[in-house]
């Protein structure tokens, strides 16, 4: 059994489970919640058991790190952060239908890496040498999974506010109804932020901490740095406006939405397109 | 003061108070801060200038967008977020303090309508006897309450963790920290940079700030080397260097070994390996067509030197073993740059073990002087970044309040319960400063098994 294999059956399972669970959106019925969770679960036990064998493999060829060194393992990564924290928010809080706009986010993330990026497990170049690597990566990643569960449930938000608007006069129900109330969903965002928003923290500092370990300047506006600080502004302004008049319900849910989108291009649109400190995606 | 006055510093002191306030800077920092993503920052590079229009140069130069994260307006906006946050808290803390410091010990019935969690027992017994036995339960189950009687009513009131409602206080404090840290390290830290051949010692470096700076002490590069994976991607760079005190090497920092991620400390200034470059030296000689007439030439490292004929040269890159580059032949080359004096620039290969070749180029291009390479003497360079920031630490200990107090706020709360008993009724309240939800069910835990110890106990 090879990591490769591993993450064909991953990248399989969540398509299946995202299919099920829209299936399970449309009839309502509650076995195929559970069928489609299960298989989230088994995707997340394959691709735990295939990170854990691509970083045994990497060690069998002689260059050993921890497989989060390129765009490829980063984005397998992610997708793996985002299962886990959906599959602890359904564990506390049990709103199985939510995956139905997380799995998409999973699914995504392991059909481009699977099938659009160099799967090659590469030698460690000098810069990331460290245990800090280890450290900042899981941070930030946890951190910006926390954020793409919170992107799901505010579209779902967004959906249920304007359905429960315009059903006030039609009066019909859909599979909409099947969504949890706007009170729960956005007390659920709120939640999903509150986890992601101090592993976002601890990742800039980690990060931090690594560039004055490295470089010997904790902060040098690097586009990447900038990226992650608009980020943390955005969400920081998402928590301040709870306490704020005129700011709550689907303002709040924009904002967690556009905290996300800022999340992607600071993970994936500063490398495509602009230049900084690091290296992964951009030319590879 | 008149009223007016009065009127001004109240209406400015609830402007830098306000939660608006608070969303438009964050929402305007998020937003302003891409500018400089995208805007390359510190010297426009002439490709750039080329690419935009003058004015647009000129009104980019104006708003400082070339190092906009030090520019007034942002600055300004950090200021401002300060000041609000500062403000914010000055004005809710007094309160907060209070409820931590002064909590309300007794039940009123007027509270009792505005908690979210209440429950009733009914209970025959002495009133002094329920006081004492909820005492004890509170104080097993919950926290220890402080008791008061109020017009013949018992008043039970126990809380916990009070003091995580500063958490929030703390994470503002926690920014204002980390502001101070990056102040100290802007003024009384440097940056700076410097190239060490190896077998050389320096005792100054170049800052950021364009300046000179003198370390008080020497530092020499005994070696500098590079060392690949089998498929030539560069796995090490490593510098082995000696710190210097008045000439002599200082005992526990001689051939200190400095690579990528594992710098060296001396005197609170930190040595970073950050590039490195050829310092060796090619020898070159010169003939005419026939190999005669053969004038040596030096060429230091990266230099340029003059030519007999008036024209310069350098090495742009040389190798000891050409076959790698070119099958089928061997021994070292240089690729060097000729620069003639018509202002003419020739780039063109040069061996050590073809003079064919060497002669043959020479014949090409009409020229009389025939160019040998001779081999180099090995040197390299290391190129060290240099940093001393004594506000690092406190820039740390602001990010170790700053995780600690988000932690606190987000995943802890005030929780406290109230006991009120009159008339054989057992009052029983409980709130939570944040995450209702979660606290309803241990509330109700904490009734139910008041209840039933209650009741067994009146059983027995």
């Amino acid at each position: 059994m090879t990591s490769s294999l591993l993450f064909n059956i991953t990248t399989f399972a969540y398509l299946i489970s995202m299919l099920l669970f829209f299936v399970f959106l449309a009839s309502r019925a509650k076995a195929l919640g559970t069928a489609a969770i299960s298989v989230a679960y088994g995707g997340l036990v394959a691709q735990t058991i295939a990170i854990g064998l691509r970083w045994k493999e990497s060690y069998d060829l002689g260059v050993g790190h921890a497989p989060l060194s390129n765009l490829y393992e980063s984005v397998v990564f992610f997708s793996w952060t985002i299962v886990l924290i959906y599959a602890l928010l359904d564990i506390r809080y049990k709103y199985r239908v939510i995956g139905a706009f997380v799995m998409p986010f999973a699914l995504l993330g392991m059909a481009w890496a699977q099938l659009g990026l160099n799967t090659g497990i590469e030698p460690l170049v000098p810069a990331l040498q460290s245990n800090w690597l280890l450290y900042h990566v899981i941070t930030c990643f946890l951190g910006y999974a926390a954020f793409a569960v919170a992107c799901g449930i505010s579209i779902m938000y967004l959906i249920r506010a304007n359905h429960d608007e315009s059903s006030q006069k039609a009066g019909e129900a859909s599979l909409i109804s099947m969504f949890p109330p706007t009170r729960v969903l956005d007390d659920l965002n709120y939640r999903a932020i509150m986890v992601g928003f101090p592993l976002l923290t601890l990742g800039i500092i980690t990060g931090a901490a690594w560039a004055n370990y490295a470089w010997g300047t904790y902060w040098s506006w690097d586009p990447k740095e900038t990226w992650s600080l608009i980020v943390w502004f955005v969400y920081a302004a998402f928590l301040h406006a709870r306490f704020t008049r005129g700011w709550v319900g689907r303002r709040a849910a924009w904002l967690s939405i556009i905290g996300f989108a800022a999340t992607i291009f600071c993970y994936l649109g500063v490398n495509l397109f602009l230049s900084g400190l690091h290296s992964y995606g951009g030319g590879k | 003061m008149t009223t007016k006055n009065r009127d001004v510093l109240q209406s400015l002191w609830d402007f830098f108070c306000s939660l608006k306030l608070t969303m438009f800077l964050l929402i305007t920092l998020a937003i302003t801060s891409i500018i400089g993503t995208i805007i390359p920052q510190g010297a426009p590079p002439p490709e750039y200038v080329a690419q935009i229009s003058a004015t647009k140069l000129q009104v980019y130069k104006t708003l400082g967008f070339f190092d906009m994260y030090h520019s007034w307006w942002f600055i300004l906006l950090l200021y401002l977020l300060t000041v609000n946050l500062v403000a914010c808290s000055i004005k809710r803390l007094p309160h907060i303090l209070k409820i931590i410091t002064h909590p309300t010990t007794t039940l009123s019935s007027g509270q009792e309508q505005s908690i979210a969690n209440v429950a009733s027992i009914k209970s025959s017994e002495q009133p002094e006897a329920l006081k004492d036995r909820i005492s004890s339960f509170l104080k097993s189950e919950f926290a220890q309450p402080v008791i008061t009687e109020v017009d013949g009513a018992w008043h039970l009131f126990a809380q916990k963790s009070p003091w995580c409602r500063l958490a929030v206080y703390i994470v503002h404090l926690s920014v204002i920290v980390i502001f101070i840290g990056a102040m100290i390290g802007s003024l009384f830290g440097y940056k700076g940079y410097v190239s060490i051949p190896e077998g050389e010692t320096i005792t100054k470096i170049g800052l950021r700030s364009g300046q000179e700076l003198d370390l008080g002490f020497g530092i020499r590069c005994e070696q500098f080397s590079v060392s690949t994976y089998p498929n030539g991607a560069p796995k090490e760079f490593k510098s082995i260097l000696t710190v210097l005190e008045n000439g002599k090497p200082v005992p526990d920092y001689t051939n200190a070994r400095v690579i990528v991620n594992d710098p060296l400390q001396y005197k609170g200034i930190t040595f970073y390996q950050s590039s490195y470059g050829d310092a060796g030296t090619h020898f070159f000689t010169m003939t005419d067509t026939e190999g005669k007439n053969s004038v040596p030439v030096t060429v230091p490292g990266t230099d340029s030197v003059a030519l007999p004929d008036g024209s310069s040269m350098h090495v742009t890159q040389a190798t000891d073993d050409v076959s790698a580059f070119a099958p089928g032949l061997s021994g070292p080359a240089a690729q060097v740059e000729v620069h003639s004096t018509s202002g003419a620039t020739d780039s063109f290969v040069v061996y050590a073990n073809h003079p064919e070749l060497n002669v043959s180029y020479a014949k090409q291009h009409g020229s009389k002087l025939v160019m040998h390479y001779k081999g180099a003497q090995k040197k390299m360079y290391t190129g060290l970044q240099v940093a001393k920031d004594p506000g690092v630490w406190v820039v740390w200990l602001g990010c170790f309040l700053m995780v600690i107090g988000v932690y606190v706020a987000f995943f802890m709360s005030h929780r406290r319960v109230w006991v009120r008993i009159q008339n054989g009724h057992i009052t029983v309240a409980g709130n939570s400063s944040k995450n209702q939800a979660a606290f309803q069910p241990v509330f109700q835990q904490l009734v139910d098994k008041l209840t039933t110890d209650l009741t067994k106990e009146k059983t027995r």
